[in-house]
C-alpha cells in the first residue's frame, strides 16, 4: 500500500520536474477511486484539485517560487470546510453544505502548495471512535474489512494507511486521532490545545477539539504540523509556534538518561495481553537505548472518562445549537410553525448518537443539575492537570497504549454505547490536559495493528515528535 | 427599609433598573465587522460569525472591552481584572448560534453608583453590576403575512448591561437615574447614547408591599427607550399592581411590554414560560485580563464627569436648571469650564448665561444646533475675553454673541463691523470726558460737592459723545479724578 514517498521528497519532486502537480493529483484520485469499497472518502475535489495542480504546475514552468507542500495531494477529514465540495461533517444535518470559507488549517497548507482532492468518512459531527456512526457508511479497515477502521478521523486514517494521498487530516476531541492511526497502523499527532487553529472546522468540544495530522512517518507529521500550526486570529485560543519550528531535519534527543514515565494505570487490568506484549517490548525498546524507565501513577486517570463524558457533552450541546434549520443545514419544509420546524428539523437532520449527547450535555448544564455534574467534572479536570503537571516534573514523556484492544469487528460495539465510551479511556486525559500526545506503530496483535502512545508537557511537541521519530528508527 | 415618604395608597413601591447600553465600537463585539447599521440594508452587515456557520469562532474586540473600563470609571468604580464570558443558551431565529454571549457570574463592573439630582436634591443610586453581551438581530413579524423576517446586522453588537440595585421608589428616582446614566454614558465617551435608535434602553423591575421590609412580586417592563416612557411605565405598574392586590389577586411574576401611544405596560410572558439558559463558560473566549497598567490608562484617560462638573458650576453661583442644561452637551460644559479657567468665574458666569439663556433659546428655535455651539468654541472664548477686559460690553457682547455661533466667525471682526468695541483708551476718553464736563457745568458742581447722584447723568452723557463704545467703568473713574470727587 504504499504509494507514496515522504511528503519532502514528494514536494521535492513536482519542484524539480521529477513528476508534476497534476499527476500526483491524478494519481491521488485514481487511487480514491480503486479503494471505493473501504468506505474512506466522502466527497472528491476533482475539478478545483486539478486546477490547483495546473495553476502549481504552470508556475513551475515559470520558474516561479512555490511553497512547501507544492503539489502534494492531502485528504481532510470531512469536518474541515473547504471549497470544492460539500462539508457534511458525515451528517445528514450539514448534507449539501456548501462551505462559504476554508478552515485556516486548510488555507495554511494551501498557501504552501498542498492540494486536498478528497473528504474523509468520520462519525457524524465527530461522535463516536469507529466511524459506524457516519450518517452515510462505516469506514472498513485496511487491514482486515470485516474490523472498523477506528474514529472519528477513521477516514483519514484508512486514507493514509491505503495509501490514497501522502497525509490526512483529522481532528482529536478525546482521541479521535490517535485511536484510528493505531487501529490502521499510521501515525497520528494530536498537538498541544490551540496550537493549530479550530476556525473552519465543525465543532466537537471546544476545549478539547485539536486538529492533527495522519501520516505514514513521524517526519511527514512534524512537517504538516510546521505549517499548520501557530497563533490565528480567527481563533483567540491559538497559541504560538515553538520558535525552533516543528520540522525534524534529523534533529536527535539524547534518549541515553532520558526519563520516561510508563503510566501505571493504563498498564492494569482491562488491557488486552497482546497490545500489553506490544506496549511492555516498546518500553524494552527505550530501556535498551538508554531512558530510565519510570513508574507513573495519576490516581485521577480513571475518573478521566467520567470527566470527559460530561464536558464533552455539553459543549456539544451547545455547539450543535446552531443547527437548527433556519440559515443552513437540514431544514424540515413541512413544518407549519416555527416550534415545528426546530423540532423537526433537528429530530431529523441529527443521528441517534449527536442526540443523546445533546440529552447528556443539555442535562448536566440544566439549573439544578450544573454543580453536580460540569462544575464537579471541571474541578476534576483541574486536579488531572495538576496531576500531569506534577509527573512531568520528574519525567520527560508518559507512555502507554493507546487503546486497550486492536480495532474491533465493525457492529461489536454498536448495541452498547458505554463500551463504545470505553474505547477513548486511554486517550481522553490527553485533551482533558491540553497536552501533546502522539499514536506511533508499536508493532502487531494478531495481524493487527497496535499503536504506542507517547504524551509531552504542554507546547514539548517539538520534543514529542523527535522523540517518536526516534522510536521510529529503533523499532523498524 | 423603605422610607415613609414613599407611600402610595399604603404601599411602598421598589423599582431596579437594567440599561442595555450600545457601545460605540467600530465593529462587532465578536467579529470584525461593521457596528453601524443604522443605514445599511438588511443582513447586508454579516460575516460567517454574525451568521453562526459551522466552524466560525467569536474573537473578542478590544475596544469594547476599553469602552466598557471607561463605563466602570464612570460608574465610579474600576474594571475587575478578571471576568469572562458564558453561554446562554434559548432557541430564536434572530439568534444564530442558539446561545447568546454574555458575562454570567463574573462580569466586568461589579458595584458602583449613580449620582443623581431628583427634583434638585442629589442622591445617590447603587449599580449592582455591568456585563458585557452580544445583542441578537431583528426579527419582524410583517402584519398579516405567514412570514418573519430576520436581520443579522444587529446580531454580535456589543452590549453593556447595567443593573442597578432595587433601590429606586418613585417615578421620579427612576428618571433621574435613568437621566444620569444617560449623561455618565454621554461623558465617558463609551456609547452613542441616541434613545431614538436604540443606543441606551432601559427595563423596569417594580414591585409594591405594605411592608417597607420586603419586597413584593417584582415585574420587568422591558424596551423603554425614552425618560418620560420610564417615568410613565413606572408610574402605570405602581397603579396597576396596587389595583390588581387590592382587588385581591396576586402579581405575577412576568415580563411586561409597554404601549408608548396609550401609556400602557402589557402582559408578554410570564415566569413560568422562562427558560433554564445552560450557562456555562464560552470555551471559545479566553478570560479577559486586565493589568494595573492598562486600568490606570483608561483611568487617566477618562474626563471630568458630571458631579464634579456640578459642584465646580454650583461654586461660582450657577443655577441648578442653568447647569443642568449646560451639562447635557458635554462639549458645552467643557468649553465653560476652559472659559472659567481661562478669564475667571465671573465671565464664565456671564457665559453661562448665554448658553443656558439666548443659546439654549437659539438652539430650542433651531436656529443652531448645540454642535455648532461647540464648533464656535474658539471665537466664544474671544468673546469672553473681550468681555473680561472690557473691550465690550456685556449688552453688545450678547448682540455679538448670535452672530459669532451662527457664522462662525471672529467676535473681534463682527463688533467692528457692527461698531461695538469699546473705548478704553483712557487718552481719548479724558478728552470726551473733560469736553461733557465743561458743557454740564450744574452737574459737574453736584458731582465734585459729593452729591454723586449726578454722575450717572454725566457717565450717560459721555456715551452719547463716545457712540455708545466708551467702557462706563472706565469713563466713571475718569470723571471722578476730573472732578476730584
Amino acid at each position: 500500500m504504499v504509494h507514496w514517498k515522504t511528503i519532502k521528497q514528494e514536494a521535492n519532486d513536482v519542484a524539480n520536474g521529477t513528476t508534476s502537480a497534476l499527476a500526483n493529483v491524478n494519481k491521488s484520485l485514481k487511487l480514491i477511486q480503486d479503494n471505493e469499497e473501504f468506505g474512506a472518502i466522502i466527497s472528491v475535489i476533482k475539478d478545483r484539485s486539478i486546477e490547483r495542480a495546473k495553476f502549481i504546475d504552470a508556475q513551475i514552468a515559470k520558474g516561479q517560487k512555490v511553497g512547501r507542500l507544492a503539489g502534494v495531494p492531502f485528504i481532510a477529514k470531512d469536518n474541515f470546510l473547504t471549497f470544492g465540495s460539500e462539508t457534511t461533517a458525515a451528517s445528514n444535518m450539514l448534507k449539501g453544505f456548501n462551505a462559504p470559507y476554508q478552515s485556516t488549517a486548510i488555507e495554511k497548507l494551501e498557501a504552501e502548495g498542498a492540494i486536498c482532492v478528497a473528504k474523509a468518512n468520520l462519525d457524524a459531527f465527530a461522535h463516536g471512535g469507529s466511524t459506524e456512526n457516519s450518517d452515510f457508511f462505516v469506514t472498513k479497515n485496511p487491514h482486515d474489512k470485516t474490523r472498523v477502521a477506528g474514529g472519528s478521523s477513521g477516514g483519514s486514517a484508512a486514507a493514509v494507511t491505503l495509501g490514497l494521498a501522502p497525509f490526512a487530516l483529522g481532528s482529536d476531541t478525546g482521541g479521535s486521532i490517535r485511536e484510528p492511526a493505531s487501529f490502521c497502523g499510521v501515525v497520528g499527532l494530536k498537538p498541544t490545545y490551540g496550537l493549530v487553529s479550530r476556525s473552519g472546522v465543525v465543532a466537537m468540544a471546544s476545549s478539547t477539539d485539536v486538529i492533527g495530522p495522519i501520516t505514514t512517518n513521524v517526519a511527514d507529521a512534524a512537517l504538516v504540523l510546521d505549517i499548520m500550526s501557530g497563533k490565528d486570529l480567527l481563533d483567540s485560543t491559538t497559541i504560538d509556534n515553538d520558535p525552533k519550528g516543528y520540522e525534524l531535519n534529523g534533529a536527535k534527543s539524547n534518549i541515553s538518561g532520558m526519563r520516561i514515565g510508563v503510566i501505571k494505570e493504563y498498564m492494569d487490568d482491562g488491557l488486552d495481553p497482546e497490545v500489553k506484549k506490544v506496549i511492555t517490548e516498546s518500553i524494552e525498546i527505550f530501556k535498551k537505548a538508554g531512558a530510565v524507565i519510570v513508574d507513573v501513577s495519576l490516581p485521577s486517570l480513571p475518573t478521566a472518562l467520567a470527566v470527559y463524558y460530561i464536558v464533552v457533552p455539553a459543549e456539544v450541546s451547545s455547539n450543535l445549537s446552531r443547527y437548527d434549520g433556519q440559515r443552513f443545514g437540514h431544514n424540515d419544509i413541512n413544518a407549519k410553525t416555527l416550534e415545528e420546524s426546530y423540532v423537526n428539523s433537528r429530530s431529523q437532520g441529527f443521528g441517534s448518537e449527536a442526540k443523546r449527547r445533546i440529552m447528556i450535555g443539555t442535562h448536566v448544564l440544566s439549573s439544578g443539575y450544573y454543580d453536580a455534574y460540569y462544575k464537579k467534572a471541571q474541578t476534576v479536570r483541574t486536579k488531572l492537570i495538576n496531576e500531569f503537571n506534577n509527573s512531568f516534573k520528574s519525567v520527560d514523556a508518559l507512555i502507554g497504549p493507546v487503546t486497550p484492544e486492536v480495532a474491533f469487528k465493525i457492529g461489536a460495539n454498536s448495541d452498547d454505547p458505554l463500551k463504545m465510551y470505553l474505547i477513548d479511556i486511554m486517550t481522553v486525559a490527553a485533551n482533558l490536559v491540553g497536552v501533546p500526545a502522539i499514536s506511533i506503530p508499536a508493532g502487531l496483535a494478531g495481524d493487527m495493528p497496535v499503536g504506542l502512545q507517547i504524551m509531552a508537557p504542554q507546547q514539548k511537541d517539538r520534543d514529542l515528535l523527535i522523540l517518536a521519530s526516534e522510536f521510529e528508527g529503533l523499532i523498524k | 427599609m423603605v422610607d415613609d415618604k414613599y407611600l402610595v395608597d399604603g404601599y411602598y413601591p421598589t423599582i431596579g433598573i437594567e440599561c442595555h447600553v450600545q457601545l460605540k465600537t467600530k465593529t462587532k463585539l465578536f467579529a470584525g465587522i461593521d457596528n453601524d447599521a443604522r443605514a445599511a440594508d438588511p443582513n447586508t452587515l454579516i460575516s460567517h460569525i454574525c451568521l453562526g456557520l459551522p466552524g466560525a469562532l467569536p474573537v473578542l474586540n478590544e475596544k469594547a472591552v476599553d469602552l466598557a473600563s471607561r463605563a466602570a470609571f464612570a460608574l465610579g468604580t474600576s474594571p475587575q481584572t478578571f471576568s469572562k464570558f458564558d453561554r446562554k443558551h434559548y432557541f430564536y431565529p434572530d439568534l444564530p448560534m442558539g446561545y447568546q454571549i454574555t458575562q454570567f457570574d463574573q462580569p466586568i463592573i461589579i458595584g458602583g453608583q449613580v449620582n443623581a439630582a431628583v427634583e434638585g436634591v442629589q442622591m445617590v443610586f447603587d449599580v449592582t453590576r455591568a456585563h458585557l453581551e452580544s445583542d441578537a438581530g431583528k426579527s419582524t413579524h410583517p402584519a398579516g403575512k405567514d412570514y418573519s423576517l430576520v436581520d443579522l446586522n444587529r446580531a454580535g453588537t456589543p452590549l453593556l448591561e447595567i443593573v442597578s440595585e432595587p433601590c429606586m421608589h418613585n417615578s421620579a428616582e427612576a428618571k433621574a437615574y435613568a437621566h444620569e446614566l444617560h449623561l455618565l454614558m454621554k461623558y465617558a465617551d463609551v456609547s452613542d447614547v441616541n434613545l431614538f435608535f436604540g443606543n441606551m434602553r432601559f427595563d423596569v423591575n417594580v414591585s409594591v408591599s405594605k411592608d417597607p421590609k420586603v419586597m413584593g412580586t417584582r415585574t420587568e417592563t422591558k424596551n423603554l427607550n425614552s425618560f418620560r416612557s420610564v417615568n410613565d411605565a413606572v408610574n402605570y405598574e405602581i397603579k396597576r399592581q396596587i389595583e390588581v392586590l387590592e382587588s385581591g389577586e396576586k402579581i405575577i411574576q412576568e415580563t411586561r411590554g409597554w404601549l408608548d401611544d396609550s401609556g400602557k405596560t402589557f402582559s408578554q410572558r410570564s415566569k413560568e414560560d422562562s427558560h433554564d439558559y445552560r450557562y456555562f463558560p464560552d470555551p471559545d473566549i479566553p478570560p479577559i485580563v486586565l493589568t494595573s497598567d492598562y486600568i490606570k490608562n483608561i483611568e487617566n484617560s477618562m474626563p471630568i464627569l458630571p458631579t464634579q462638573i456640578r459642584n465646580n458650576f454650583k461654586s461660582i453661583g450657577l443655577e441648578f436648571s442653568q447647569i443642568e442644561t449646560i451639562l447635557d452637551e458635554p462639549a458645552i460644559a467643557n468649553l465653560l469650564m476652559y472659559i472659567q479657567d481661562a478669564h475667571g468665574d465671573s465671565t464664565a458666569k456671564t457665559v453661562a448665561n448665554w448658553l443656558s439663556g439666548p443659546v439654549q433659546k437659539m438652539v430650542s428655535d433651531e436656529k443652531v444646533n448645540w454642535l455648532q455651539v461647540a464648533e464656535s468654541a474658539p471665537h466664544l472664548s474671544t468673546l469672553a475675553s473681550m468681555l473680561s477686559e472690557n473691550k465690550l460690553s456685556s449688552t453688545a457682547a450678547k448682540e455679538v454673541l448670535l452672530d459669532v455661533i451662527i457664522h462662525n466667525s471672529d467676535p473681534l471682526k463682527i463688533a467692528e463691523s457692527k461698531n461695538l468695541l469699546q473705548v478704553s483708551d483712557s487718552g481719548e476718553l479724558e478728552k470726551i470726558v473733560s469736553e461733557v464736563l465743561a458743557s454740564n457745568q450744574k452737574a459737574s458742581q453736584d458731582v465734585a460737592n459729593g452729591e454723586m447722584k449726578a454722575i450717572g447723568f454725566l457717565v450717560g452723557q459721555v456715551m452719547k459723545s463716545s457712540g455708545g463704545k466708551a467702557n462706563p467703568g472706565i469713563v466713571m473713574e475718569i470723571i471722578k479724578k476730573q472732578l476730584g470727587a
